[in-house]
């Protein structure tokens, strides 16, 4: 499974996640907008996402689901 | 039948206790504090009976709304100018199709008006209790011994159409004393399954609401909200009346009891008068008037207002018979001897 | 299996909520409370007439929507009746502080053994942004077109504070979501307030300084600065009455 999981067409796209990720590998800049009209938060570089949920806990619409391995 | 000597107000406590309300919420308003201070004395005796004297009326009506809400029967009773503060609490209750009984002991108004009796909320119950569409059935009771009947039949109309009931009394049952039999009132409260009281883990969550953002929604509940109501009128419209009188004199509650007197005094003075009293405002006994009427050449009504049962009347009637008015106001209850002047006049036109 | 993922208490679905409002995230501490203290099937919520006002939607507990500013006599009758169940009201400022001032006073000099939280955002957010009760001086809202004056439109008041006064208050928390410690921090005040409502001690509150980026005409990150730089001063972060003992 993937460590960093959002689901796409729940992010509104505050970025409030993007504050959180103590790597800075959360942005927003999603290829595509959403069904919403939303530009999304993105992971650019999973192999450096250490899990730790950060940017989950700042999502204040439950989009990101994380998985430890 | 064993006897007991009480207040209306107390009686009407003890017949809702007796049918198994064991949940009361009330603010102190004259004339219907025995209301509350019998149950105060009376709820915490008994094994989980809630009694809170909140912190206005407003409060009260609401911590009815989650008491009903959460499945449980309850009541609260105020007067006159306390049920305007509750009026938005009935209409929320209503909206949320939530049973309850408010008792309405009657002062005098507009404002502060008076502690006296008075009948002027008549409108207020069966027109514009709350904002929105809604009905509230509204019992009349007219002696210490139907506040105890009644508070029993409002418990059981509320739960049966999931509504609140009003009954709509006056500062005068409320403080009189009248021999009173409480006979076999079965007490059959159950939690309602479709409260809110937490869904245990073994049904699917109830919510209780009365906001619906999409309009179909909103008028499919009302639509169906009226449907209760259009059985409710049908089936719970009740009345007492003479048959075959030619002067019918039409008044409810204490009035009523006068009216009675003038009705019986007239009759030996050799004129054809009869009585009608309904004993549910709303839904009006258009049928049982209609009958009550059969005969008759003029109505009078009388009430302690400025007349506000009259409309009603001439309704059920079909504006087919003259409807003549006596009332008092500011505390006056009517005294038969002006209530028969008033027959009189009418019996000779 | 996923370490962090939607609490069950919470329907998996999308809010309505304004993106970077954090009435979502208040909403996710208040369902990982109930699914860790595993109250699902014993809690009722009440939901207040403002943003929140649809909330009964998103918690899979029983609910009961409740007219504006009356949520802390609804939470009394509910309470009272099922004294076993636990009771919380969610409220913002205007339900709470204004409108319903005297349901929540009392309901808390009652000492009700409910859980309120109480969320400020320092204005009213689903009417479009007008003052409210705790705007703060200065502030510039739908009704305030030229800020707050004092002199003009009185003072804000702290909830927090001003309840702490009441001996039925047994706990009252002041803390904020704009970061994941404060985050943490109002989970662990909300998990108390539960707790002392467990232990029946009476009225918990946890007032959660929030964002409201639509109405104060920042972006969701902005709204963030903006509340630790003016709301903190003014309401400052702590715990206000405790009366829970050693947990």
């Amino acid at each position: 499974m993937e460590k960093f999981k959002i689901e796409f067409d729940r992010c509104k796209g505050c970025g409030l996640c993007t504050t959180a990720c103590p790597k800075n590998i959360v942005v927003m800049q999603s290829e595509k907008l959403n069904k919403e009209g939303f530009s999304t938060a993105v992971c650019t570089d999973l192999e450096a996402c250490t899990a730790c949920a950060l940017c989950a806990v700042m999502c204040p619409d439950c989009a990101i689901t994380i998985t430890k391995a | 039948m064993n006897k007991v000597l009480m207040k209306g107000n107390e009686a009407c406590a003890e017949a809702a206790i007796r049918a198994g309300c064991k949940s009361y919420f009330g603010y102190p308003i004259t004339p219907q504090n025995e209301i509350t201070a019998y149950m105060s004395k009376a709820l915490p005796k008994i094994d989980g009976g809630v009694f809170v004297q909140a912190e206005s009326e407003i409060g009260a009506i609401h911590m009815v709304y989650g008491c009903a809400g959460s499945g449980v029967r309850c009541m609260t009773s105020s007067s006159s100018p306390g049920i305007s503060l509750k009026s938005e609490g009935i209409s929320y209750l209503a909206g949320a199709d939530l049973p309850c009984v408010i008792v309405n002991v009657q002062r005098g108004g507009p404002g502060l008006g008076t502690i006296q009796p008075s009948q002027a909320d008549y409108f207020q119950a069966t027109k514009a209790i709350g904002h929105g569409d809604l009905k509230i059935p509204t019992l009349a009771p007219n002696s210490v011994q139907e506040m105890v009947d009644m508070t029993v039949k409002a418990f059981e109309i509320a739960e049966k159409y999931r509504t609140p009931v009003i009954i709509l009394a006056d500062g005068l049952l409320g403080q009189m004393m009248e021999p009173v039999s409480f006979g076999e009132i079965e007490n059959n409260a159950a939690q309602y399954p479709y409260g809110a009281y937490g869904h245990g883990n073994k049904r699917e969550r109830n919510i209780i609401n009365s906001l619906y953002l999409d309009p179909l929604k909103l008028e499919e509940k009302i639509n169906e909200r009226f449907e209760r109501y259009a059985k409710i009128a049908e089936t719970e419209a009740a009345a007492e009346y003479d048959k075959d009188a030619t002067i019918v004199v039409a008044a409810y509650g204490s009035t009523a009891r006068v009216a009675r007197s003038a009705v019986d005094k007239a009759r030996a003075e050799g004129i054809n008068a009869g009585l009608f009293r309904p004993q549910t405002l709303w839904p009006f006994p258009v049928k049982q008037l209609k009958e009550a009427t059969g005969n008759a050449k003029a109505v009078l009504v009388s009430e302690m207002s400025m007349g506000q049962m009259v409309d009603d009347v001439k309704m059920a009637l079909e504006f087919k018979l003259p409807v003549e008015f006596y009332g008092r106001q500011g505390g006056f209850v009517p005294n038969p001897d002006e209530i028969l002047k008033k027959i009189k006049e009418i019996s000779n036109n | 299996m996923p370490s962090f993922k939607r609490p069950n208490a919470l329907i998996d679905m999308p809010t309505h909520y304004c993106p970077g409002c954090t009435h979502g995230i208040i909403h996710r501490l208040v369902a990982e409370v109930i699914d860790e203290m595993g109250i699902e099937g014993d809690t009722v919520g009440i939901c207040p007439v403002g943003c929140s006002v649809l909330e009964y939607v998103y918690f899979s507990c029983d609910m009961m929507q409740a007219s504006h500013g009356r949520s802390p006599a609804v939470a009394t009758g509910i309470k009272r009746a099922n004294p076993d169940k636990f009771v919380f009201t969610y409220q913002g400022d205007g339900d709470l502080a204004a409108i319903g001032t005297a349901e929540t006073v009392h309901a808390a000099a009652r000492g009700e053994n409910i859980t309120v939280i109480f969320v400020n955002n320092a204005i009213y957010g689903m009417t479009g942004g007008q003052m409210a009760p705790t705007t703060l001086p200065g502030q510039f809202t739908q009704t305030t077109p030229y800020g707050r004056d004092t002199v003009r439109e009185g003072h804000p008041i702290r909830v927090s504070e001003m309840l702490s006064t009441l001996d039925g208050v047994a706990y009252a928390e002041r803390t904020m979501t704009v970061d994941p410690k404060s985050i943490a921090n109002t989970k662990k005040a909300i998990r108390k307030a539960f707790e002392i409502q467990k232990a029946k001690k009476g009225f918990s509150i946890v007032e959660v300084l929030s964002t409201c980026p639509t109405n104060w005409g920042l972006t969701p990150l902005k709204a963030l600065d903006w509340l630790k730089e003016n709301m903190l001063p003014h309401y400052p972060l702590g715990v206000y009455a405790d009366k829970g003992g050693n947990e």
